[in-house]
């Protein structure tokens, strides 16, 4: 069956009825903040207010289990990458070495290696909720409206949202389209030698490409025909007036993300150090 | 009489890819609050004459006019295609395509949004504008949970929601089953009652637009205008047959039984023709024809035997206890609404899905283990769209790229190639780009591209759809010559002609189980079935109501059956 991907569900949550404007800017705070900070007192509170939120929204594992493990599977492979190109770099940032085990050469397991990875770690499973609930809480057609409201063009902002609108098709496109190739012997299954699956992928996706431009020209020609790109300005059907609750979480976020930077900063560096 | 709204003197267009003009001295005043059909068969330049009325042509798809171009008596060329929308809202052919919202209010709202209509005042228009559709109870329905039929109301309704003087319906019912294209028909003429709109309907289909009054019919041939005439004076002519448009079949049926038909007797309206004129010769017509024997049972080549399927264990059933037998050499038809298990059904047969229970037989063999490349040297499927199937340049390398991933030898490849390419009449253009083919010349090359491996059964997805009636013609003498040599053909289908002209049977999904299996006139006269089947009655039925036939249901057996015979089916 279908897979379940970031798509919006319908519940009710004080998250849900929050404006899409309002979740947007403080996404893009939170992120910010956590991507400034190394202090791990800071983080692990933010950690903590953001499950406390995923809790609130209601929303459940299934609707984003899939992306969630996507996720930490780049995850686990850029952790290796920490590791393998600079299995130093903790001791270089904390100025001590507290040396725990040898592997093999030069990569040698050190406190504040592991400490700095579990920073770095901490980092990503602060953001990740955030993005989630942004994700699963706001209308599709609300995420346009957000955009714009949050100053970006608003054709800018319908061209996302015409192009979540239009996912489906594609992918039913693709289905046929990969179905009636198979059956003419065109594998990209595992099968098949490499250079050859590639060059069938190519016939496959060809006949995609054709047809989405094809789409693209209908919708076009519909878009124009019903006045867009016409003013300056558009309104939203769907867009959400700012509510004292909207006010109240970007209050919030500036807070947060002030508090944040001072406790990160007041020693005179972005990295709490536990080792001195 | 009432103001010009459009008006065309001496109208001549001509795109900038083209080497003459699509449009010639177009010659057209349309009054407000008319009600006319734009008639006329593929690149009769109809499209192109709705295009220079709503603006795209030039503003979309850039051209040069000579000539006089009026909207309620403004020089076209001085508007906008902004300002002209404002006059004229356009429903364009492809209902799903144009659905640019992410639920039916947001779609409903669009033109009001890029007008800066606020939102307080947008909700409530919103609302009005759905109801005037029956759209109102799913409002935050998203469009890939609508039906063709309900997209194309929602696209309406964004267009009523506004104040657009002209509504252009621009082949209205090319993407919908019978059913749904009846009710898009009533639809638009009870639009025109209540708010007087001017209304123009482009479209090659005049029976099914005609189970509402229009006022008027211009027919267009060859970028002219070569008729403009009140639909009862255009039936009694002989311009449909010029120009290649099929006209209604209780015609055809009064035709053949030697009816003079006269405008007197109100032919463009079945519920009201004047048949006491033609009744005796009716009647001697129906008494001296016959149904067609039931035909042998011919060995079957495909038989499906209580076949289950479920995406899941435990999950919802998708098809239950099919079971079905395709002979040699058979022409038969799948009917059934969106989501009857179809489609489902079609990749079951191919392979792409595997059947939770039920046996699946090619000429008596097991297929349980043959993977889908194996089955497509037996079993063939062409999808709708060419452009779906189409991944090469060249025609020949097309047809024979099945083969080459097969591995066979280039000198058996070019032999095979070039008769498969004779049978489907394409062997001329063999070293042609398939860019410069005409889509009915795609479409063969599709199922030319099938044919190479000669497969025995052949199963199309809507072979037919969105084409003109010589198209349609042409495909179907096509397809019928390819049963004559004995493959057996499988056409999922909602094209009622295409039932009644050529198929032996006609089975009728509902729901994921096989509701009947019976040939085409029975299905057609059951009113059941053809609920189930999204369909709608046929008129050679209504006209043997009319005539007073005691068995209505014959009637159509015996019209049929006749029908064959004049056209050596």
């Amino acid at each position: 069956m279908k897979m379940r991907m970031l798509t919006y569900s319908p519940l009710d949550s004080p998250l849900h009825r929050l404006s899409g404007a309002a979740k947007l800017i403080f996404f893009i705070l939170w992120a910010v903040t956590v991507m400034v900070t190394f202090d791990t007192r800071s983080l692990l509170v933010m950690l903590l207010f953001a499950l406390i939120l995923l809790r609130v929204s209601r929303i459940k594992l299934r609707d984003y289990a899939f992306v969630l493990y996507l996720i930490l599977i780049f995850f686990a492979l850029n952790h290796l990458a920490i590791f393998l190109f600079s299995p130093l770099e903790g001791v270089s940032l904390y100025g001590t070495r507290h040396d725990l085990f040898p592997i093999a050469g030069r990569y040698i397991v050190t406190e504040e290696q592991l400490f700095y990875q579990f920073n770095v770690a901490l980092k990503y499973v602060t953001v990740i909720p955030m993005a989630l609930l942004f994700m699963l809480t706001t209308e599709p057609g609300e995420f346009a409206a957000s955009l714009h409201r949050v100053g970006i063009s608003y054709r800018i902002a319908y061209a996302v949202s015409i192009a979540l609108r239009y996912i489906p098709d594609v992918q039913r496109d693709y289905e046929n389209i990969a179905c009636a190739a198979q059956a003419r012997g065109i594998d990209i299954s595992r099968k098949e030698k490499l250079t050859r699956r590639v060059r069938n992928m190519i016939g496959i996706l060809l006949p995609l490409i054709l047809t989405s431009v094809q789409r693209i020209e209908t919708i076009s020609a519909a878009m124009e025909l019903r006045s867009f790109g016409q003013h300056r300005k558009r309104t939203w059907y769907n867009g959400r007036p700012f509510t004292w609750m909207d006010y109240f979480v970007i209050i919030l976020i500036i807070l947060i993300a002030a508090v944040s930077t001072y406790v990160t900063f007041q020693d005179g560096s972005r990295f709490y150090n536990p080792f001195q | 009489m009432r103001e010009p709204m459009i008006e065309f003197i001496d109208f001549t267009f001509q795109y900038r890819a083209q080497a003459e003009p699509t449009l010639r001295n177009i010659t057209l005043t349309i009054r407000e609050g008319e009600k006319v059909l734009i008639l006329g068969p593929s690149g009769s330049g109809k499209s192109t004459l709705a295009h220079c009325i709503n603006g795209l042509a030039p503003h979309f798809y850039p051209g040069t006019m000579q000539g006089t171009a009026k909207l309620k008596g403004r020089d076209m060329s001085s508007l906008s295609l902004y300002e002209r929308s404002t006059y004229i809202g356009t429903v364009l052919q492809d209902p799903d395509g144009q659905f640019v919202g992410m639920t039916v209010a947001e779609d409903i709202a669009f033109k009001l949004e890029n007008e800066n209509v606020p939102q307080h005042e947008m909700v409530p228009r919103v609302a009005e504008a759905a109801r005037g559709v029956g759209m109102e109870h799913l409002l935050s329905a998203s469009p890939h949970a609508l039906s063709g039929g309900q997209k194309q109301r929602t696209t309406l309704a964004g267009i009523l929601v506004s104040e657009a003087d002209v509504l252009l319906f621009d082949e209205p019912l090319a993407n919908l089953d019978p059913q749904a294209g009846k009710q898009a028909i009533e639809l638009i003429d009870r639009i025109h009652r209540e708010t007087g709109r001017t209304i123009l309907i482009v479209e090659h289909r005049l029976e099914d637009v005609l189970h509402r009054h229009v006022d008027r019919i211009v027919v267009m041939a060859e970028g002219r205008i070569i008729a403009d005439t009140t639909p009862d004076d255009l039936l009694c002519s002989n311009i449909l047959r010029e120009t290649g448009i099929r006209e209604p079949l209780y015609l055809t049926a009064l035709r053949y039984a030697g009816c003079a038909i006269t405008p007197a007797m109100k032919p463009s309206d079945l519920p009201n023709l004047e048949l006491s004129t033609c009744l005796p010769s009716l009647r001697a017509w129906y008494d001296v024809s016959s149904a067609a024997a039931a035909a042998a049972e011919r060995p079957a080549v495909l038989e499906l035997q209580n076949i289950d399927f479920r995406y899941e264990p435990g999950g919802p059933s998708i098809l239950n206890q099919v079971s079905l037998r395709v002979g040699q050499g058979e022409l038969v038809s799948v009917v059934g609404h969106n989501g009857a298990g179809k489609s489902t059904l079609s990749k079951l047969i191919c392979g792409f899905l595997k059947p939770s229970a039920g046996r699946m037989l090619y000429k008596g063999e097991d297929l349980a283990n043959a993977t889908i490349k194996e089955r497509a040297g037996r079993i063939g499927f062409v999808l709708q769209s060419p452009n779906h199937m189409i991944s090469k340049t060249l025609l020949y390398e097309e047809v024979a790229l099945g083969l080459n991933l097969r591995g066979m030898p280039d000198t058996e490849i070019k032999e095979r190639v070039h008769e498969t390419l004779r049978i489907c009449g394409l062997y001329p253009f063999r070293s042609w780009p398939i860019s410069a083919l005409s889509y009915g010349q795609k479409k063969r090359v599709t199922i030319a591209s099938i044919l190479v491996l000669q497969p025995e059964v052949i199963i199309l997805d809507e072979p037919t759809a969105g084409q003109d009636y010589r198209h349609y013609n042409e495909m179907m003498e096509f397809l019928l010559s390819l049963t004559v040599n004995g493959v057996s053909i499988i056409v999922i289908t909602h094209d009622m002609h295409l039932m009644m002209e050529y198929a032996q049977r006609t089975i009728v999904l509902s729901e994921g189980e096989v509701l009947a299996d019976r040939a085409p006139a029975d299905v057609l006269t059951d009113i059941r079935l053809i609920e189930a089947a999204s369909l709608k009655e046929t008129s050679i039925y209504t006209l043997a109501q009319r005539a007073g036939i005691e068995q209505p249901e014959e009637f159509v057996r015996r019209f049929i059956a006749y029908d064959r015979r004049e056209r050596n089916v």
